[in-house]
């Protein structure tokens, strides 16, 4: 069974963090994802941009509506996340809506990536 | 327990909202500010014990301003006191509170906040100040050595512009659409003074004043949040994150400035470059551009070359052309001249150039490109005149420097 682990803060803490701040964590989080990379159970790993750099597709028209900002609604929940490589935001959101096309309902919330180790995920 | 870091950004994050809120509340730049403080003293004393709140801004408001209330009421009649635990006893009390602050009282505060800081009565090097101490809750000290001055002398320059302020009758009902968008320009603008009072800095001052490039980001990204679908403030996040990405590679040890075409571009900073480009997508869409998404823009495509070489001038020629006709000023004729040398030869610049030299008669850089093109040229003698008087006009010692690299080389090739 593969487990996802969702990172959920503070944006306006974790974005108020200094760049040494910023890099204790990640450095006390390198030391963990080793160990786990060591005992091949570490699949990806992945840092997300701010949500002020996010863009969501919204499907509950036709056609889906795209909207600055994150995800906001608090009556769905995070279900799922697929990463990937394009380049530039119109290509994502060209994927989305093929995506919304074959799943009705909900949104896509489109976030860059800051950071990505695609990990060797245990079999 | 709540650590005590966590809580420190925490209080940051929260300021904006905050004293926004209080200063609308209590319509004074300094009893919003105390009553922040007092919030944050509880908050210190709180937090460890009852865990972080759910919403710090919201928190501390409702502390805030019942702490405010409180002395008030003490100094003016022996009242009996709110009891204790209906300010020790926060958790149903602030959730309340949060539920019923919608998102548009707090753009509006914060608005407000930072509008008043770039009134239009006050010079800009007092905006910032006023900014830095009452939107950013930087120490006097700190934006003291920041602007390279007393601390007794900043000190007084915030108590003047608070009082001018205060003076000046400024209007706090809630601002209408028009209003909001002018105030937002206005925002912008002083968040990108904010930035280059950082970014310009050279020599000794670069480690006292590059925090202010960090806070100027944060403003925008904030700014951002409470307006996420401004093209323009995508564009002023995207250029001043660009500009930022650069720092590692600015200065040599000697604390000179290295242009961008000679910086190492492996010690660019990638992550606010890919936040960067992201933004500028999303603005691109809105089809409205401006003048910060066309700088930008521009910076995207320095960004983009890996090497110096690789830069799409022609590009970059277009989009300056772009920000002549949106925003005609002599100095943005000038950059453009500098990616028309790159795209179309130094002969087509210098035709570009020569028109603004009554303009530009005063200004340094002119004189710098103007040499710069004659040396392309091979007009060795005018490139040495031109270099002359830019060093003669120079503001820094390191601009100076920078010209008589090219009157070194300048000398250098006509022995050869």
């Amino acid at each position: 069974m593969h487990y996802a682990l969702l990172c959920y803060h503070s944006e306006d803490v974790v974005c108020s963090w200094t760049k040494e701040e910023d890099e204790a964590v990640m450095a006390k989080l390198a030391v963990v994802q080793e160990r786990l990379a060591a005992a091949g159970k570490l699949g990806p790993v992945v840092r997300l941009l701010p949500t002020t750099a996010a863009t969501t597709l919204r499907k509950s028209s036709d056609p889906p509506l795209v909207i600055d900002g994150p995800f906001a609604e608090t009556k769905e929940q995070l279900l799922g996340f697929y990463v990937v490589d394009v380049e530039n935001l119109e290509e994502a959101l060209e994927i989305a809506r093929d995506l919304g096309r074959a799943n009705p309902g909900g949104s896509y919330e489109i976030r860059p990536i800051g950071l990505f180790f695609p990990g060797q995920p245990a079999p | 327990m709540t650590d005590p870091a966590w809580i420190d950004a925490a209080l940051t994050a929260a300021r904006p909202q905050a004293v926004g809120a209080l200063l609308c509340y209590f319509r004074d730049l300094d009893a919003a500010e105390e009553a922040f403080q007092e919030a944050c003293l509880r908050a210190l004393k709180h937090w460890p014990q009852n865990g972080p709140p759910r919403d710090p801004a919201a928190w501390l408001i409702f502390v805030g301003r019942n702490v405010a209330l409180d002395q008030v009421r003490r100094g003016s009649r022996q009242t009996a006191l709110p009891p204790e635990e209906a300010l020790s006893n926060l958790e149903d009390a602030e959730a309340e509170i949060a539920e019923r602050m919608d998102g548009d009282r707090y753009r509006d505060d914060v608005l407000r906040l930072l509008f008043i800081c770039c009134h239009p009565e006050l010079p800009a090097t007092q905006q910032i100040a006023l900014a830095l101490r009452i939107v950013c809750g930087l120490s006097v000290r700190q934006i003291a050595r920041a602007f390279l001055v007393g601390e007794s002398a900043m000190e007084q320059r915030i108590t003047r512009a608070k009082s001018r302020i205060g003076g000046a009758g400024v209007p706090f009902e809630a601002p209408g659409a028009v209003d909001r968008a002018e105030r937002l320009g206005a925002v912008a603008a002083m968040i990108y003074l904010l930035f280059n009072e950082g970014y310009s800095a050279t020599g000794e001052a670069v480690a006292a004043r590059a925090p202010l490039c960090d806070e100027a980001i944060r403003l925008a990204r904030l700014l951002l949040r409470l307006f996420p679908a401004e093209p323009e403030i995508m564009g002023l996040a995207a250029l001043m994150l660009i500009q930022h990405s650069r720092a590692p590679a600015r200065f040599d040890t000697d604390g000179n400035i290295i242009l961008l075409e000679d910086q190492d571009r492996s010690r660019w900073n990638p992550k606010p470059i890919a936040e960067a480009l992201a933004l500028i997508d999303k603005a691109m869409r809105h089809r409205t551009p401006g003048p910060y998404q066309i700088q930008a823009a521009i910076a995207a495509l320095h960004a983009r070359a890996a090497r110096a070489e690789d830069t799409d001038w022609a590009q970059i020629d277009l989009l300056y052309g772009a920000l002549e006709r949106m925003q005609p000023s002599p100095v943005v004729t000038l950059n453009r001249a500098v990616a028309v040398a790159k795209a179309r030869g130094p002969q087509a610049a210098l035709d570009m150039v020569e028109p603004l030299a009554s303009k530009l008669s005063g200004y340094f850089n002119f004189f710098g490109v103007r040499g710069a093109l004659l040396l392309q040229l091979g007009r060795a003698g005018g490139a040495r005149e031109a270099f002359d008087r830019a060093i003669a006009l120079a503001n820094t010692a390191a601009e100076a420097a920078h010209i008589r690299q090219h009157l070194d080389r300048l000398m250098k090739d006509s022995v050869s």
